[in-house]
Order: structure tokens, then sequence, then C-alpha cells
């Protein structure tokens, strides 16, 4: 234990505990920027120096440990006076645009600026014309923006073990970008938007698809659809200034209809039929001697980081679609049908945690419906944008139900929004399934929580199905290695590409961090034990839409509009081919 | 001719030779990436994505090395690379007149390469021989004492 | 070992070498040979001599007369007047070394002179293990393993009062004490050969000229604190000095000085070189780390510290060449001996690099404490041209400026930085009176803003606006607020940057404007340039 004083106040901590970490048990608020709680300490945004009695240098409060005995100072005018010079140095090359920016009140930089009553820049304001991307469908770069905190680089590397985010030059050339400088559709990013929530301000963004989505609601001819996302009902709260975790699957429905959807459906129905077909393709593959462990595919991040690193590993993927694109399949076909309206006329919309399903929507593959099976994806964020905009609060609203007939679904669908939520719902209706005989007891407490890597093995008649749960892609990464060197001894593994699952995913409100992934998660949890129908085959309308038209699970309407299949990409960008020097000299 | 006519290229082989001398650690990033840019005249993006695979790391971290370093070449250069000081030592004996009559000779800027390929023309820091300053390299050989008037003749042994 | 005559030391370092010095070698042997007097006469190419703008350099031993400016022409002159005949041939003797040098080791000469970091430089062929081995080479590590025991090795270099040399005068002694008592499988010894301190070429000259010393002294550290593996990072620009460490490491292995069990003492040592790539940041030790790791060059969050969490994350002693060079005989001569030379807080030698508007540039090593007047006008020779002084940058790029009014303060560790400055790696940069402050600044800042890594916001950013808020007082578009907040700036930098690079880039400007804030104010308030260089 050590004992310091800061600020003339005594506090005991264990010895190594950082000062900031101190200073918080004793309510001081030390200012941070480039300090991130689930990151890799940086220290080099120098905004969280302290004075340390007996030292000439200051010491950055998130890294540097306390020893017994020590006086700390956090206002000391030599500490003032560095912390505002420091801040006035990254707001001479920050955009002054604050009212433009989408970060704009929701932004650290602009946080600190604000405490610290920036008044006046001293240095002539310069910014450093590096170009955009706007490459891919899901993420927006603007670098002349990023202050160099380098926290996303930590989560791409360290968290998703990706790399592709990484500084390159040096001095005040450094830029954080991908490699070659270029843009994120040519590098081997699997789209995952943690990036996003590491950024202290607004230089990485979801692309923003509001307007395609408010000029659909405008068009008198237009049929639109939208459908919500598991995780998208415990967090959408926070968009409009409620705490993390309030469970407001009606109220969400309510705003949706009041933002002038047609129709509100649930991709809880499809994560409900996910199961079912996923269920039936692994007993198919336990049974006939296929590739095991299987793979869970409903996270298109991941799905995209194994086609980049693990194309050899692709036959373990389950071959279902994503429930997004199971619903987006379905609405004009099955409910275009059902509903009597020309597919075409359909425009479905998607509400997710995630910017990767923005990428996976736009996959050429996704169109057997005829159609562009899912028009548009919409984060939570933009989300909340649309409803703050159309001044619908949530707190005002009635709970409404969802629309049928993809309305219904089961609390083995609500918790596909949690790590191992997607396992534990597939072991409660394979259990059944395969054995014809009711679960003893219906929650896999092994497959829950946020430890990184989850293994349990149950007994489903007379197997002993061995499964494990990762996720963050660093995590899957340890499994997919253990797998390539044939010592993964899986039957089935779920993967979901954000720490914590969906409720973690790119696509969130800002902040999301650790604690905030698990309050969101054990709402679904919550949720969950609320719902009267638990599994997925026991859901009515699941019943209902195989005997009406998909005949039966992993049958042929199945799969051709339920399943899918992967692409190989590389794991390094295109570059021309290398010729030999002596061939060429 | 192409000004990068020389770095026309490195064989994915002779890159799997230099790894297996330092039998693919990664920690001998440096010193892979000075073999590679001895061999190929300087990094393309090509040699880097071959380093990377070889060693097993995403080619951003050997970009982040090989950009971080003013020594790497990420981009071909001319045959002849004159990398001069500027620094105080340098700079107090008249690396300022020297730069000019470079300037002027080549008919470039600091950073620049001759239509030519011939040479390339760039900042250094501290060569550390300020016993002769000002100073400049060309390639591996030390030119120190510089004056205006002998940057000519210097370069004469070049064209 | 055959008897000769004579000896004529050829410098071999860096700048001779551009000048000719190979030729003028060659030239050597084969007059000798010619006029048959290679029985008799020993032609040696040696590391560097000290006066570097006179190259090609030569001493005759045993009168020690050098020879400056010598090239092939003149060869058969000295071959014949002063090996045949034993006659000095005058034309070659410098004016400008009259009192120094004229006799390499001559009283007076060495009466300023203290040679214990250079004691072979100049002395011996530094390709020749043979040559270190006469001169103690070796007897220091010998006496450590086979008489001394660890904690007695650090007894003694604590005892000595050696502190590193590379700029942070940290007692090595405690240093070492870290990392010997860390508990690990792995430690390591780095040597810090990454000179990149404009104005400083002192480790090159070292390693050109003495290579094996810095491997006994490794080989030392080793010992006292339990590392069987050293690196030395040497930066890629010094290619002479990469060869001639490789060739010792080599004759070093070949005679069992380094490698398994030496002198049968069960001790095991052996030594990588590492080559940098163009950073000037990687002199900090744990950017230095980070290279060798195979990384960017950007340092680390202290602590942890390199002497219980370094390279690979096993315990280090990262020390400077000169630090180094300076262990042997200290455990051969005893902490005492050592005690003798310099001041009571900083004993021992620095080697200074002499360099800008002074008659004789090059290296020297003298007690620490010395004046900077001594310096200057008694080894220096003066400034040329009889034009006056203006001021003095003391420690490299990274040192203070001193104005004339302290030409008498006694340089050490601890004494400069009570005006402001640094004594740092020991760079020297004289300017006259010709020289504008504000040029010389831009050009100071110039260099940081190119070296900065980029990692931290005071550095990265600071360096920056720095260059370019002198640069517009340069070009006399300075207001007068701008020296408040060049000197804020400077500040922050000082206290927040993340490593010694940005806590010390502020010192020269913060000096500047200390000691000459009204030549800035004429740029800035009358638009003038006092010395007319700025063209304002």
């Amino acid at each position: 234990m050590a004992m310091v004083t800061i600020d003339g106040r005594r506090v005991e901590v264990d010895a190594g505990t950082t000062i900031l970490d101190a200073a918080k048990k004793l309510g001081v608020d030390i200012p941070t920027l480039c300090y991130h709680p689930d990151l890799a300490v940086q220290a080099v945004c120098r905004i969280c120096v302290v004075e340390i009695e007996g030292q000439k240098l200051l010491q950055p409060a998130c890294a540097f440990p306390v020893q017994d005995g020590m006086v700390i100072y956090t206002n000391t005018p030599r500490v003032r006076q560095a912390r505002k010079m420091n801040l006035e140095l990254l707001l001479s090359h920050h955009p002054q645009d604050c009212l433009q920016c989408v970060r704009n009140r929701n932004c650290e930089l602009q946080a600190l600026a604000e405490r610290f009553g920036m008044r006046e820049i001293r240095f002539e304001h310069k910014l450093r014309g590096l170009p955009e991307d706007h490459s891919t469908p899901a993420i927006v770069r603007e670098p002349d923006k990023c202050i160099l905190c380098r926290r996303c680089v930590s989560v791409c590397q360290d968290v998703q073990a990706a790399g592709v985010l990484f500084p390159s030059q040096r001095g005040a050339e450094t830029v954080v970008t991908p490699v070659f400088g270029r843009g994120l559709d040519e590098v081997a990013c699997a789209l995952c938007g943690q990036c996003i929530h590491a950024c202290p301000v607004g230089a990485i963004t979801e692309r923003d698809d509001t307007e395609r989505v408010w000029q659909a609601l405008a068009d008198p001819n237009k049929h639109v659809v939208v459908q919500t996302a598991p995780a998208t009902r415990v967090s959408i709260g926070e968009e409009m200034g409620l705490p993390p975790g309030r469970i407001i699957t009606g109220k969400l429905v309510a705003a949706l209809r009041r933002l002038g959807f047609d129709k509100v459906m649930d991709t809880d129905f499809t994560a409900d039929l996910t199961i079912i077909e996923e269920g039936n393709e692994l007993l198919k593959r336990l049974k006939e001697g296929g590739v095991l462990p299987m793979i869970t595919s409903c996270s298109p991040g991941w799905v995209k980081f194994g086609e980049h690193f693990y194309p050899d590993l692709l036959k373990h993927i389950s071959t279902c679609k994503s429930p997004q694109q199971m619903f987006g399949a379905l609405v004009k076909t099955y409910y275009a049908r059902k509903a009597g309206i020309d597919p075409k006329d359909i425009f479905s919309v998607s509400l997710m945690p995630c910017t990767a399903k923005k990428y996976e929507a736009d996959r050429p593959e996704m169109c057997d419906s005829g159609y562009k099976d899912v028009d548009v994806v919409l984060t939570s964020r933009e989300l909340g944008r649309m409803l703050r905009e159309a001044g619908i609060n949530l707190g005002d609203l009635p709970e409404e139900e969802h629309d049928d007939p993809m309305g219904i679904s089961t609390g083995a669908a609500a918790i596909f929004g949690a790590t191992g939520g997607v396992m534990e719902a597939a072991l409660r209706t394979v259990y059944e399934v395969a054995t014809g005989s009711e679960l003893p007891k219906i929650d896999f407490e092994q497959v829950r929580g946020l430890d990184g890597i989850k293994e349990a093995t149950v007994r489903v008649g007379d197997l002993d199905v061995r499964v494990a749960v990762a996720h963050g892609l660093g995590n899957a990464k340890k499994i997919l290695d253990l797998m390539r060197e044939g010592k993964a001894n899986y039957h089935f593994v779920e993967v979901m590409c954000c720490p914590g699952g969906c409720v973690g995913g790119g696509g969130q409100p800002i902040p999301t961090n650790m604690e905030i992934r698990g309050i969101r998660g054990s709402a679904l949890y919550e949720a969950d034990r609320g719902l009267p129908l638990r599994k997925s085959h026991e859901n009515p309308a699941i019943t209902q839409i195989y005997a009406e038209f998909l005949g039966e699970p992993l049958g042929e309407v199945s799969h051709h509009l339920l399943h899918t299949h992967y692409t190989p990409r590389e794991k390094y960008p295109a570059v021309k081919k290398a010729v030999c020097s002596e061939a060429a000299g | 001719m192409e000004p990068a006519a020389r770095n026309a290229g490195i064989c994915p082989a002779k890159i799997g030779e230099i790894l297996q001398k330092y039998s693919r650690r990664k920690d001998a990033l440096v010193a892979i990436l000075h073999d590679v840019q001895k061999e190929a005249g300087y990094l393309s993006e090509e040699a880097l994505t071959e380093i990377a695979s070889g060693l097993d790391v995403p080619v951003s971290r050997v970009y982040g090395v090989a950009t971080f370093y003013t020594l790497f070449a990420t981009k071909p250069k001319g045959e002849h690379i004159i990398r001069v000081c500027q620094d105080a030592p340098c700079h107090v004996l008249g690396a300022k007149a020297v730069i000019e009559a470079l300037e002027k000779e080549l008919g470039i800027p600091m950073g620049g390469t001759t239509s030519d390929g011939k040479f390339t023309l760039e900042y250094t820091s501290c060569l550390g021989v300020c016993g002769v300053a000002p100073a400049m390299m060309i390639n591996e050989a030390v030119y120190g004492n510089l004056t205006p008037e002998r940057i000519p003749l210097i370069l004469k042994e070049y064209k | 070992m055959e008897f000769y005559r004579s000896h004529v030391l050829v410098c071999g370092g860096t700048p001779c070498v551009l000048e000719g010095c190979k030729g003028v070698r060659d030239a050597l042997i084969a007059e000798v040979k010619r006029r048959g007097l290679d029985r008799e006469v020993k032609v040696v190419e040696t590391g560097c001599l000290g006066p570097c703008d006179l190259g090609p350099v030569i001493v005759v031993y045993p009168e020690g007369t050098l020879y400056q400016k010598v090239h092939v022409p003149d060869v058969p002159e000295i071959v014949e007047e002063h090996l045949l005949k034993g006659r000095v041939v005058t034309r070659l003797v410098g004016e400008g070394l009259q009192a120094g040098v004229v006799k390499y080791e001559e009283p007076t000469y060495l009466g300023v002179q203290e040679r214990i970091v250079l004691r072979n430089c100049g002395v011996i062929d530094p390709e020749s293990i043979e040559e270190y081995i006469a001169r103690d080479g070796y007897r220091a590590l010998a006496k450590c393993l086979t008489e001394m025991k660890p904690e007695e090795v650090i007894d003694a270099v604590k005892k000595s009062g050696l502190v590193g040399r590379g700029g942070a005068a940290f007692p090595t002694g405690l240093k070492w004490n870290f990392t010997a008592r860390a508990d690990a499988d792995q430690k390591y010894i780095l040597c810090n050969a990454d000179e990149g301190e404009p104005g400083t070429f002192k480790d090159r000259l070292i390693l050109e000229g003495d290579p094996h010393s810095i491997l006994e002294g490794m080989a030392v550290a080793g010992y006292a604190v339990g590392a069987d593996k050293g690196f030395i990072y040497v930066r890629g620009e010094y290619g002479l000095s990469i060869e001639r460490l490789g060739k010792a490491i080599e004759q070093a292995k070949a005679l069992g000085l380094l490698g398994p069990d030496i002198f049968g003492s069960g001790f095991s040592f052996d030594v990588e070189i590492r080559k940098g790539a163009g950073a000037y940041v990687c002199g900090e030790e744990t950017a230095l780390i980070e290279s060798i790791e195979g990384n960017r060059g950007e340092p680390r969050i202290k602590p942890p510290y390199p002497g219980t969490e370094g390279l690979f994350g096993k315990p280090t002693v990262v020390n400077n060449v000169e630090t180094i060079v300076n262990v042997p005989p200290i455990l051969l001569n005893g902490p005492d001996w050592f005690r003798r030379f310099g001041t009571e807080r900083c004993p021992g030698t620095k080697v200074f690099t002499l360099t800008g508007d002074i008659n004789n540039k090059g290296l020297i090593e003298v007690p620490m404490g010395i004046t900077l007047r001594r310096v200057i006008y008694e080894i220096g020779g003066g400034i040329p041209g009889g034009r006056g002084f203006k001021m003095a940058q003391t420690g490299g790029t990274s040192g203070g400026c001193l104005p004339k009014e302290l030409l008498d303060v006694p340089m050490d560790y601890f004494t400069l930085p009570e005006h402001g400055s640094a004594l740092g790696s020991g760079a020297l940069l004289i300017m006259d009176d010709t020289h504008c402050i504000v040029d010389i600044a831009e050009c100071f800042m110039r260099f940081f803003e190119h070296e900065s890594c980029g990692k931290c916001t005071p550095c990265r950013e600071g360096t920056a606006r720095m260059r370019g808020i002198v640069g517009k007082i340069a070009r006399g578009e300075g207001k007068p607020e701008d020296l408040d907040l060049l000197d804020e700036l400077g500040s922050a930098m000082q206290v927040s940057s993340l490593c010694g690079l940005g806590q010390a880039a502020p010192v020269p400007i913060k000096t500047m404007l200390r000691y000459f804030r009204d030549e800035f104010e004429s740029h800035i308030n009358d638009r003038l340039c006092p010395t007319g260089t700025c063209g304002t």
C-alpha cells in the first residue's frame, strides 16, 4: 500500500496505482485526452500532467505510478500552464468548425477546450489538408481532425488484431493511416468501427446515411420497413440522454412509427430463424462428419476479418446469413407476398449497432430477393440523430409492439446482442431438437460475461458438445490460430467481432466502453428473463414461416434465401507484381 | 530514361533470403529494411508487403517503421543521393551558400530529384564530421570543408 | 614483436579518410619500402588524431611531430627529410597549432589535455587487437573476472564518481546497481553509439580509433550486472565505425575475449552491432531500445526504467560510448586515481568536440570543470580572423548559448545548468560576432522540428511552432508578444514533453532569449537584423 497526498488530502492506494486512479479515489478529476480506460496507456497528449514534489518535470497522471509518501499537486500554475499550452497547440491544428462536426457536443477535445476556457489561440491556425477517406460504405476518416492520441491504433492493433491503423512518417508529419495512405477499402479492415469509439474527436465516424432514409420516408411510393437489431433496444436510449442499459424496445418501436416507417419489424425474429437454420446446420455437420468446429456467421466484421486473415478456414463458418440479411431477403419475398406489395416498392432499412453491417448490406451477393435485400443500414447513432431532429423524445412515448409477420421473437434472440448470446440461444435449441427432451436448465452461465474467451462442454444426448465463445477479434484470433494448428478441439465456436458482442458494436452510442458494454449486455439478459418465450424453436412466427414459405430448415428455399458463401480476400493490399531486378536490369 | 530505372524491383526470393539471414526475427526489421534497400534502391510497396508477409506482421507496421527513419526511402530516388547537413555547426560555417550552389548546379530545390534521375538532393541531420564543416554525403562518401566553388568539381565525379 | 625505429601514424578518422588519407598511407608504405626503411619504420593507420579540419594528418614517433594537410606528393619529402635525415618538414607543420600540436605529446599540450577516454585514439592501430592488448587492453576485464566479485566492480565504479557522458549525467555505478539487483533470466548491456547531437563526433572517433575499449567496457559491465549479451547501436551514417567495430568483435571472439567462458571464469559475453537508420531521437535510451526491437524509434513512458525493464522487457544497462570507455581504466587504476581528474562532483575528463568559428576544430579531452575561455583560447587557438566572440553553445544543439560574460564558468554537468545550459554530449559550437541570433535560432529549431518523433503533443507541435515563430521574426514579421509566447511555449515543452528531446529542444532558444533578447527585439521592433544576416 502507498499513502499519497494529492492537493493536500491523503489517500491510501495500492502501490503502483496510477496518479489518475489515486486522484479519482479522492474525487479529483484530472483532465485526460489520450487516456482511455480500456486501452493501452499512451501518455502522449500531456494534458493530464501533474506536479510531484521534488521533481522538476511534470508527469502524466495516466501513466505515472504512485509511491508511498508521494506528494502530488494537480492544479499548480506550472501544471495549468503546461496543460493549456498543449491544448492550445492541439487546437491550433484542429478544424474550428465544431458546429458542422458530427461529434459536436460529444467531443473530448471540445469538452477540454470548454473546461479550460480556451478563448484564444495564439498560434496561426493551420490545417494539414490531408485527404479524407470515403472509400467504404461504413467508415469515414477525416485525418485533419486527428489529434494523434493513438487510441485507434491501440484498439486496431491490440484489441482487434487487425493492424490497419498505424502511425507513419514522424514529427509534425506523423499521420495515423492505413498502410501506404490507402483507403480503408484497400486494406484488410473488418470495418468494425471500434476505432470510432476510440477516437476522442470526429476524425473517424460512420458514414451517415440518414438522408437516404429521410428521402425514402418522404416518398409516397415507397413502403418503408425497418428492422431493429437486438442490441439497439438497450442502447438507443443513450442517444436520447437516458442512462446505459435501459430496455426500451416498445418505445423504440413507437418512435420509429412516429418517424414514418410503414412497418417496424424485428431482427430478433430472424435471429430466432438463424438459430433454427444454424442449429440444424450444426447437427447436420455433427451427424454427417462435416467440417468442425463450426463458427457462427452473424457478425459481418468477423466474417470480413476471417476472409482477409483466415481464408483457409472459411469452410468452418456457418453458411447462415446474418439475421440482418435473412430479414432483408425475407422482407422482399415472404413479407412482400403476404402484404401484397411489389418488392420493388419496399425500402428496407435496418437499425444496427454496427458499422460492418453497412458493408454487409452492400455485398454483391446480398440480393437474393432479386433486389438489394437491405437498402440502408442505420447505426444507433444515426437513428439518434434522426429522432433528435424530428423532436421525438423516447421518454414521452408509449410502449408499442413490433409489426407482424416478422415481429415476434424470443429471449434467445434478444441475447444475440451480447457475447455468448448466440451460443446460448443455439444450445437451447440444439439440445431440445437433438434430444427431443426439455432442457433441465435454460441459462448457460459459462458462456456469459466479459471474459475474452469462454469455454463450455454441454452433454447433448450421448455427445459432449465442446463450445467456445470469443469476442473482440484479438480473442478470436487466438482460437483461429489454434484451429490452424489443429489444436482447437471444439464443435462449435461463437465469434463476435466487437468486445462485449453487438452491445459494443462500432455503431453504438458514444461513449462505448467496457463498463457500458457490460451494462448493456446485462440488460439483454434481463430482457430474456422477462420474455414468455425463451427458445427460438418455440417462436410461433417461426413455425408459421416454415409452414407457409420456407418448408424445412436447410431446405431449398432456405438455401436460396437464408444461406450464403464467403470470399477469400487478401491480407495485404494489392501491390503491383514484383519484378526481379536482374530481369529488369 | 525513367528516374527509377535502377529501382526496377526486387525478387520475392531475394527478400526471402534476407529474411532468412535474420531468421525471420521481427526485431531485426530495421536491419532487414537496410538490406532490402541496399538491394533494391528503395523500399517499394511490394517490397514492404513482402517483408511484412515474411515476418507475419501487419504491413502497416513495416511501413510505419520504414517512414520513421530518414535513411529509408519509400519512393524511388535518384541514382546518387546527396545529403547535405544544415545543422548548426555546418550552418555557422556557410552551409547555406553550399546548399544554394548545389541547388543551382543541379537545377532542383532541396528534396528534389533531377529530371534525368541522376541526383536527389536532401537534408540530413548532423553527419558527425563537424570538424570539417560544412559537410555532405554523396551515397556513402562524406565530403567536408565544402565551399560553393567546390560543388561543381565534386558533382563532376558523378555526372 | 619486432622493433621499429620510427612509427608513422596515419589518421584514419572519417574526415581524414575523405581528405585522402588512404592514398597517403599507401604512398608512405610504398615510399618507405622503396627507400629500404621497411624494417625500421612502421606505417600504421590509426583512429582520429584530433585536429579534424587539418586532414589528412600524420604523426611521426618517437618525436611526436604532427604533419597536417599531407597529400601524396608530400610523401617522398617526409620520408626523405624526416625519416631518413631526421629533419622536420616545417612547411607541413601547421601555423595554427604552434603551441599545441607540433609535438603531439609535448608537455604543454598535455598540460591541459588528459587522456583517459582517448588513451588509445591515434596511438594504436584500431584494427589490431594486439596493439590494444599491448596498451593494457583487456587487463581490466581479466582483473574483474579473476580477482573481483561483481559487487566489487560496481562498488569501484560507484566510488569513482563516474556519471553518464551521454548528457544525462546519471551515476553509472548506481545505474548498474539497479540492473544487478533486478531478478531476471536475461539481462542486457546496450552501448549507445547513436551519436546524433549536431556538433558531436567523439563517439565516432572512439568507435573508429579504439573499438576494443568499448567491447572491454561492455564486458566488464556485463560481468558486474550479470548480463551475457550486449548490443552496440551505431547510427547508420557511421559506416567506418560499424566496419571497425565488426572487425574488433571478430578479433576478440577469436582470442576468447568475447564469447563463452572468458578467461576460464565461467562468464560469457557476446556483442552484436545494430545499425540505426537516421533518427536523432534514437539516442534516447528507450527509443534506442524500441529501434533495436524493430520498431519506430519512439521513446517509452518511464517508469519502468530500462534498468529493470528494458530491451525485450529485460533489465538493461544503457551506457554511452564515452561512459563505457572510462570503465576499464577506472578498474585498472582504481577509483581514487580517477577522482584525481576533474572536479569533486564530476570526476574524470570530458571529451569535447570543437566546432564553428574556432581555429583548431576537432576533438579534445580535458578535465571536467575547465572553463570555456581556456578551451577556446588555449586549446582551440581562438577565433579565426581575430573576430570577436559572440556566443558558445555547449552540449550540442540541445544545449544553451552562453554569452561572453560566462566565458569563465566551469564546464561540468552541474554548473552549466545553473546558467540555463548543459554540458550534454560535450559539443562546443563557437560563434563569432558576425552571426545573427535569430538566424541561428531558426537553424536550431529546424533541427528539432525534423527530429521530433511526433509522439507527444508538446514536442511534435511545439518544435514546429517554435520554428515557425522564429522564422517569422527572421523575416521581419514578428510581433512583440511572440517573445513571451516563445518563452511560455518553451517552458511547457521543458516540463511536459515525454522525453529528453522535447524537454531540451527549447533550451537554446530560452538561453538566447535570456542573454540576447535585444537582438530578437530589434528584429521585431525595428525590423532590423543587426548583423545583416536576415535581410529583414
